[in-house]
């Protein structure tokens, strides 16, 4: 993500930082802003039942879920909202969404 | 050069907008506004002026054009009234908030039921808090002055706004005046021939407009918007200078009409002002101390400027065109009782609610009013509606 030196996203601007009618300057800024803040249910893999399908990849609606070249995947909580498709459709359940602020 | 022409008010406006050599015209017909898209669209047909005319299928289609226009850089205009404007309401509130400076006329038409195409103020009323300037014209010399004003105002790097100039249905749209109509030499002189962007969508820049806007953000972006308005009246005040000393015919945000002796002024705007004035003069002939208080700016609302032309008078009656059902009396009325109440010196305040629907507001309406309130007959209420008939 070196990207992210390029643009700085200002949460909380005052009226004066804040770009005139709050015009966007730049494309592609919306993943500066960290949608995973958003989650209450954080997906759990449990490596030992994933068969590497990649099911979870595919269904992930905010491609949050990283496939990699062996097969073996894992969630990008930075955009994980958390809601829980990805342990629905997992023919294994080899998901569980786990509350956040527990173990 | 200036010269003076016979002209239909609508007309007025439709000439003021050719010489501002806009780009864009989106707008669907509607009484008592047509008059100004029709001449404008002769204009465009026979090459008079080069423009893009859109004929759209309502007026929130019409607003739409002109926001997509205004955003890529291009001047706009467009025109409505009473049912109209409300059908672009939801548009209106899309144009202040992105800060696009597009420019449209209202003839202003009361709201139905019944189906009424006649004057009052309850269209612009009813869209009150849509975030734009609004001024109100009482003749065509105005309304043609006001317009060439509005481009300029609007396009503004400090203000970047929408301008409503607002004129009465048939007592000022349809009525034939003499007006000093100003040549292209002369506007090009005082408004650029065409509008220079700071902000525009450019498939070289790409740009987001009007994104989502969290709880987070959005306090921040209304209140930028409150600072646009409130400080778009110095902007205002500037480019009026300018047009004065260009051509000479000077505005004010009000303009007060034999009030430095008075005790009593009536308030209101529009073309009623004009009948208004003859039966201040009529009393003036009797003895009595009474003014007039024309408004023409309505948003930004001049606050200060009101304040000092009152600090002598007894009292104060003003007169709405529009009112809230259920509510306390006319919008004027309700703004000028919260500009006073803090004041230690103040003048009484009174609101009458008179000319919906396109009924006249009489000379002699005017005088018994302005009688009452001089004698200080108690009023019961604060407001009244000065021409029901019970």
């Amino acid at each position: 993500m070196s990207q992210k030196n390029e643009f700085k996203l200002n949460l909380k601007p005052t009226w004066k930082e804040l770009p005139i009618a709050s015009i966007i300057p730049k494309p592609s800024t919306s993943r500066f802003y960290l949608t995973g803040d958003w989650r209450s249910f954080r997906p759990v893999i449990d490596k030992s039942k994933c068969t590497r399908c990649g099911l979870c990849w595919t269904y992930c609606p905010d491609a949050a879920i990283t496939w990699f070249k062996d097969g073996s995947v894992e969630v990008n909580l930075d955009y994980c909202k958390g809601c829980g498709i990805c342990a629905e459709e997992c023919p294994v359940k080899a998901i569980t969404m786990v509350e956040e602020g527990e173990e | 050069m200036a010269k003076r022409i016979a002209i239909e008010c609508s007309h007025a406006i439709s000439l003021a907008v050719k010489l501002a050599n806009v780009d864009v015209i989106a707008a669907y017909p509607i009484t008592p506004q047509t008059h100004i898209v029709e001449k404008l669209s002769e204009y465009v047909a026979n090459g008079e002026l080069d423009a893009e005319y859109i004929n759209v299928e309502s007026e929130h289609s019409a607003m739409s054009a002109c926001i997509g226009a205004a955003a890529v850089g291009a001047r706009c205009f467009t025109a409505t009234a009473g049912q109209g404007l409300a059908l672009m309401h939801e548009m209106l509130f899309i144009a202040a908030g992105n800060r696009l400076p597009i420019v449209m006329a209202v003839a202003n038409r009361c709201l139905s039921p019944n189906l009424s195409i006649w004057g009052d103020q309850s269209d612009m009323m009813g869209s009150r808090d849509c975030g734009w300037i609004q001024l109100y014209g009482e003749n065509a010399q105005e309304v043609f002055d006001f317009t060439l004003q509005a481009f300029k105002i609007a396009e503004d790097e400090r203000v970047l706004l929408p301008v409503a100039v607002n004129f009465d249905g048939f007592y000022v749209t349809h009525v034939i005046e003499s007006l000093i109509a100003l040549d292209q030499e002369e506007v090009n002189r005082f408004l650029p021939p065409k509008r220079i962007p700071k902000y525009a969508l450019h498939p070289d820049n790409p740009t987001t407009w009007g994104p989502i806007g969290l709880p987070d953000i959005q306090t921040e972006l209304k209140y930028q918007l409150e600072k646009a308005l409130q400080n778009s009246k110095t902007v205002i005040k500037e480019v009026w200078k300018e047009y004065g000393d260009l051509f000479g015919r000077y505005y004010d945000v009000i303009e007060p009409y034999r009030v430095e002796d008075a005790e009593v002024a009536i308030l209101m705007m529009g073309g009623h002002c004009g009948t208004a004035r003859i039966a201040v003069d009529k009393l003036r002939e009797k003895g009595r101390r009474v003014g007039l208080i024309k408004l023409r700016l309505f948003r930004p609302f001049p606050v200060e400027e009101l304040i000092e032309a009152t600090k002598n008078l007894k009292a104060l009656a003003v007169v709405d065109k529009a009112f809230s059902p259920g509510g306390f009396g006319g919008p004027i009325f309700n703004e000028i009782r919260s500009v006073f109440y803090d004041l230690d010196v103040k003048p009484k305040i009174f609101g009458f609610i008179a000319g919906l629907g396109g009924r006249d507001i009489r000379v002699d309406e005017f005088m018994s009013l302005a009688e009452k309130v001089l004698k200080g007959e108690k009023i019961e209420k604060n407001f009244v509606f000065l021409q029901v008939r019970e």
